[in-house]
């Protein structure tokens, strides 16, 4: 479990990642967190000619939150991003996504953006980032360019990212309108790669009742799964809607597969039951954050 | 910190060097060593046509690439089957390098020597290894089905068949009112130690000798066996067990392929040698256990009072059988539990397969034993409609029944008599301990939320301190402070504690003046090794009885000195003196240290303390000898203790479990363990010993399972994929104790290595069978499984 010899980059700018990328072209291999590249690595699935180490690039090492969405540089652990205050407060799923992504001393080290370059189907914020239709910017030496999650993914641990390319940043736009957002998981023990796990944003009209209800699924296919469930529960009230007639309608859509730790009709069982528990409970926050919110803008001189 | 020390729960005296990582592990040893690396067979079943190194041999730092063929003398003989017995027909056993066959994926077959770990890999990749390919046979059912076979010269695959019996079973049987049969399954796990198996050798070419370090739980039987396959002088071997992380039996396996290569290649080349298995040789490189495929027939009256008892079972022993056939022994004999089972027939085969080699793993064909017998109990409450717990007190062995003889013959060759022990009150206990007459509430409550929850019970009685002996050292420096060794290793366990207790108590010193080694040649060279639960019984008590005569030496020196009687002496705090008087008393007392001064009349003052045993350095008696005739210089002494029989401990285990009506999840609520090993040496140890044994008890439950495909490639070989349970899958262990000494052994101990987790599968599998209403026979579960399972009853 040693790596095969490489050739090793430290650029100290995104300019010099850049031009080396440029330079090594497929040959070589971007290093971040190294979570996932450095067991491939010591296990010799894969032998990069060039690794291109970017933690120098303190540049990226940001979070930005505002009113639209949070961006996330290429260089942000998961940890900086769980513990954002500023992005938990306009978007919440991402901490309560965060906290199921493998262990502590694993987010201290790996990176959000790492995690979704490498596109691993059973990645939970590849899942959110395409849930809420995010965005992810990409630099060369050619210069710099934005595309959508639908089309950035392109299949399991494969994107639309060329070799001369650098992902710098990704952006979780905030959901728009009355909307709560919940990310459940089983996994075989805590802090596995979840058995199945979903993503929901459920969206709430003035009279609160279900305007929207998306979904997006880990472990039950090749790349990152968008269900729209709205029409299961359309017009219905929060508090009273069929949320397992939307359960039923997501488990008709996916075709998850069996593997060593489940068959595909539990993962398909698990699905439904995970959509229908996430939907009542978005749709609760949902309500409540309106609540709150009314509360806060009436409330504020008392 | 004072004198009495047996007994209490003492922290342990290593664990600040361990916890501030000092430790000295095997590859912390030898920076300076050559790199060994091998090249595995990739298949299952396969001839070896061809081995190509060409593309190898100009690789930058390469140092040397062998195989079967350069393996001269003894080193090329087939490795040793280190247990032999009399129904092991067809004991095979592999080669250091595969000869013309593999049987597994992962066995050795090139080893390459360069000057790093990387250049060594790089090599190996460049090997190229041509294959004829053979069938495999993966399973236990296609061993069984014996349509291929793993070794031609072996029928049906069987290497041992074995029938013990007690009584006329089908007699029993049929004139039994009731009888039920039961089909049970269990699936491989292994050892899965944290460091994983390693080697540093160095010959010293000018004094023609060998030091080995390696990473074991049997250092004196390495020796013997390398000095026996390396063809050299007993004497000019040496092997140390560094600090082990972790055993749990697959480091008793000796010697392996690379424990043999790296001494050997180190001699050819005259350098230092080091191997250190990583992560995926362990997974195949090493050793499993566990899986077998079981049938019970059992015939009971209206009570549920066992009348006849008989089980098959067959047993997966892998590629090969270098550790014999223990694990099915252990399993047929230790499964009657606490129970008197009316005549009893055990039968067993064991199976070759083409995959990794069975042997033992902490509890040692015990968990599968456990499971049958236990799931037995259950499904004869549930066919008498019976409570489960009173079922198994009427089949108990009572405290007056003891010692009881079961009639068979026990994994060491001698009867299966138990010692002592006290079954009905275990069950008190646990059932007080868990509130099993409360549970029906409990469970009523649940029900009306919507819960499904479920309470189950599992006993075991387990053979601790199998022979044939351990030897302890033990000696008081001149400076008071006093070391001690004995030979078998230690992998964890808190020995440096619990040895030094024993030796503390016996001597009369403060506990943190004992220093212990274990598992040095150097230092100790009579041992048999760490496994059966057996170190602290037999060490504890070779280390007593070591001490006791150096007891009995220090109070008759201190006695010439005191001009006293030594039966009117004691050992206080290090100090001897007249019973009772105080120690700082003129004239009344001499310190251990003086008196060790004293025992070894000197020529030569090396130091004040030296002076003092000079032949001038007080007072002498000219008519007697310096060493009295007899006797010999120095307050030492040497201890053994070998048993007639082995000890048996024994615990029930109690679980509450909640399953998911809608995602099958299983969670533990609570756990509860009574156990009773004997008189206690420490009882902080002992309940850390439980919940280690538990941990890898749930692990084996729920989580673990070795997962090969039909062409026998093992799918889960890393710790993504084969899941050990974290701390967040072990539940809170609520534990209580019950001290019923052996009286087979001076300190009454039993052992505890193994106990925590032998009853785990059965517990879990109990109560998950009384939570969802149908039971459990397969072992370990997975939601998925009981998704399976739920929707084979409940057809959508």
């Amino acid at each position: 479990m040693k790596p095969a010899g490489f050739t090793y980059h430290r650029p100290a700018t995104v300019d010099d990642a850049v031009a080396v990328l440029a330079e090594v072209g497929p040959a070589g291999k971007v290093l971040a967190g190294g979570q996932s590249l450095v067991p491939l690595l010591n296990m010799r699935l894969a032998a990069p000619e060039h690794l291109v180490d970017v933690n120098r690039l303190s540049d990226l090492a940001y979070v930005r939150a505002d009113g639209d969405g949070v961006t996330v540089g290429a260089l942000a652990r998961h940890a900086d991003v769980e513990r954002d205050e500023a992005a938990y407060a306009v978007l919440p799923l991402l901490r309560d996504t965060l906290r199921h992504v493998a262990h502590p001393t694993i987010r201290n080290r790996g990176t959000t953006v790492g995690s979704i370059a490498h596109a691993d189907p059973a990645g939970e914020l590849t899942a959110v980032l395409a849930l809420l239709a995010g965005t992810v910017t990409l630099r060369s030496a050619a210069g710099e360019r934005t595309v959508t999650a639908a089309d950035f993914f392109t299949g399991p641990m494969s994107t639309c990212a060329g070799a001369a390319e650098l992902v710098t940043s990704v952006t979780f736009p905030v959901p728009e309108g009355r909307t709560g957002t919940v990310w459940t998981e089983v996994a075989r023990r805590h802090g596995d790669y979840a058995v199945c796990g979903t993503g929901v944003v459920v969206t709430l009209d003035d009279d609160l009742r279900v305007a929207g209800a998306r979904a997006a699924y880990v472990s039950v296919g090749p790349e990152p799964v968008v269900l729209d469930l709205t029409e299961a529960v359309a017009g219905e009230m929060h508090d009273a809607a069929d949320w397992p007639a939307a359960g039923r309608l997501a488990a008709g859509r996916l075709d998850p597969d069996d593997d060593i730790h489940a068959t595909a009709a539990y993962r398909t069982r698990l699905a439904e039951v995970l959509t229908t528990r996430a939907l009542r409970e978005a749709a609760g926050r949902a309500a409540g954050a309106t609540t709150a919110a009314r509360r806060e803008a009436s409330g504020g001189d008392q | 910190m004072t004198t009495k020390a047996f007994g209490e729960p003492i922290a342990r005296l290593e664990d600040p060097r361990l916890l501030t990582g000092q430790g000295r592990f095997l590859d912390d040893i030898g920076h300076r060593a050559l790199a060994a690396a091998f090249v595995r067979s990739p298949h299952a079943h396969a001839r070896i046509a061809a081995i190509d190194v060409t593309d190898a041999v100009g690789v930058d730092g390469l140092v040397a690439i062998y195989t079967h063929d350069d393996l001269d003398g003894r080193a090329g003989e087939p490795l040793p089957l280190l247990i032999p017995h009399e129904a092991l027909t067809h004991g095979r056993t592999g080669y250091a390098l595969a000869k013309d066959e593999v049987n597994h994926v992962g066995e050795p077959i090139v080893m390459v020597v360069a000057t790093d770990r990387y250049v060594a890999e790089d090599v190996c990749a460049r090997i190229r290894v041509e294959y004829e390919f053979l069938p495999p046979v993966v399973g236990i059912e296609a061993a069984r089905a014996a349509e291929l076979l793993v070794h031609d010269d072996v029928p049906g695959n069987v290497s041992a068949h074995m029938v013990q019996e007690n009584g006329d079973v089908d007699a029993a049987l049929a004139a039994a009112p009731h009888v039920l049969e039961l089909d049970l399954d269990i699936e491989r796990s292994a050892s899965t130690p944290l460091e994983g198996k390693g080697v540093h050798a160095r010959w010293d070419a000018d004094d023609a000798s060998l030091r080995v370090y390696t990473s074991t739980q049997a250092s004196t039987s390495v020796r013997a066996a390398l000095a026996a396959r390396l063809e050299l002088p007993l004497d000019r071997v040496e092997v140390i067990a560094p600090d082990v992380g972790g055993g749990f039996g697959v480091k008793i396996v000796h010697p392996w392929p690379e424990e043999v290569m790296v001494p050997w290649a180190a001699i050819r080349l005259g350098r230092e040698v080091k191997w250190t298995e990583d992560r995926r040789e362990h997974f195949v490189g090493a050793t499993h256990e566990r899986g077998q495929l079981q049938h019970v027939k059992v015939g009971f009256d209206d009570d549920g009072r066992l009348l006849g008892l008989d089980v098959t079972v067959w047993h997966d022993n892998g590629a090969y059988t270098p550790y014999g056939i223990i694990v099915p022994i252990v399993t047929t004999t230790q499964l009657l539990g606490p129970y008197k089972p009316g005549a009893y027939r055990a039968e067993f085969f064991s199976l070759y397969t083409n995959t990794v080699t069975v042997t033992p793993y902490r509890g040692a064909g015990r968990p599968q034993g456990c499971f049958a017998m236990e799931r037995t109990m259950d499904a004869i409450a549930a066919y008498l409609g019976l409570d489960r717990t009173v079922v198994r007190e009427r089949n108990f062995i009572r405290p007056d029944e003891m010692p009881y003889d079961h009639g068979l013959i026990f994994q060491d060759g001698r009867p299966l008599i138990y010692d002592s022990g006290d079954y009905p009150a275990t069950l008190d206990k646990l059932k007080k301990l868990i509130g099993w007459e409360e549970f029906e509430a409990f469970r009523a409550e649940a029900r009306a939320a919507g819960r499904r929850v479920g309470i189950g019970i599992a006993c075991y009685v387990e053979g601790t301190g199998v022979g044939p002996y351990e030897g302890g050292w033990v000696k008081v420096e001149t400076d008071g402070t006093v070391v001690a060794a004995t030979g078998l290793t230690t992998q964890g366990q808190g020995h440096r504690t619990v040895f030094a207790q024993v030796v503390a108590e016996e001597l009369g010193v403060p506990v943190d003046r004992v220093t212990v080694t274990t598992g040095d040649t150097r230092r100790f060279g009579y041992a048999v090794g760490t496994f059966a639960s057996r170190a602290a019984v037999m060490s504890g008590n070779a280390l007593a009885s070591a001490a006791r005569k150096v007891r009995q030496k220090a109070l008759r020196v201190a006695g010439e000195a005191l001009e006293a009687d030594p039966r009117d002496l004691e050992i206080v705090d290090g100090v001897v003196r007249v019973i009772g008087s105080p120690s700082g008393a003129p004239g009344g007392s001499i310190p251990l240290a003086t008196v060790a001064v004293l025992a070894n009349p000197l020529r030569y003052a090396f130091d004040r303390e030296a002076e003092r045993a000079t032949q001038f350095g007080g007072p002498v008696d000219i008519s007697k000898p310096p060493v009295a005739e007899g006797d010999s210089p120095g307050l030492e002494d040497t201890g053994f203790y070998s048993p007639p029989r082995s000890t048996f401990a024994n615990g029930m285990h109690a679980a509450i479990v909640e399953t998911d009506p809608d995602t099958a999840e299983i969670s533990i609520l609570r756990y509860c363990v009574v156990h009773d090993c004997g008189t206690l040496i420490n009882p902080r140890i002992v309940e850390g010993q439980i919940h280690g044994g538990v941990a890898q008890g749930v692990g084996g439950a729920l989580y673990e399972r070795m997962v090969y495909d039909d062409a026998g490639q093992l799918l889960n070989a890393s710790f993504m994929d084969f899941l050990m349970p974290y701390a967040t899958e072990v539940p809170v262990i609520e534990t209580d104790h019950l001290e019923t000494p052996s009286p087979l052994n001076p300190l009454g101990i039993k052992g505890a290595g193994e106990a925590g987790v032998i009853p785990g599968s059965a517990v879990l599998a109990s109560a998950i069978s009384d939570a969802e209403g149908f039971a459990i026979t397969r072992m370990p579960i997975s939601p998925s499984d009981l998704y399976s399972l739920r929707l084979e009853r409940q057809p959508r």
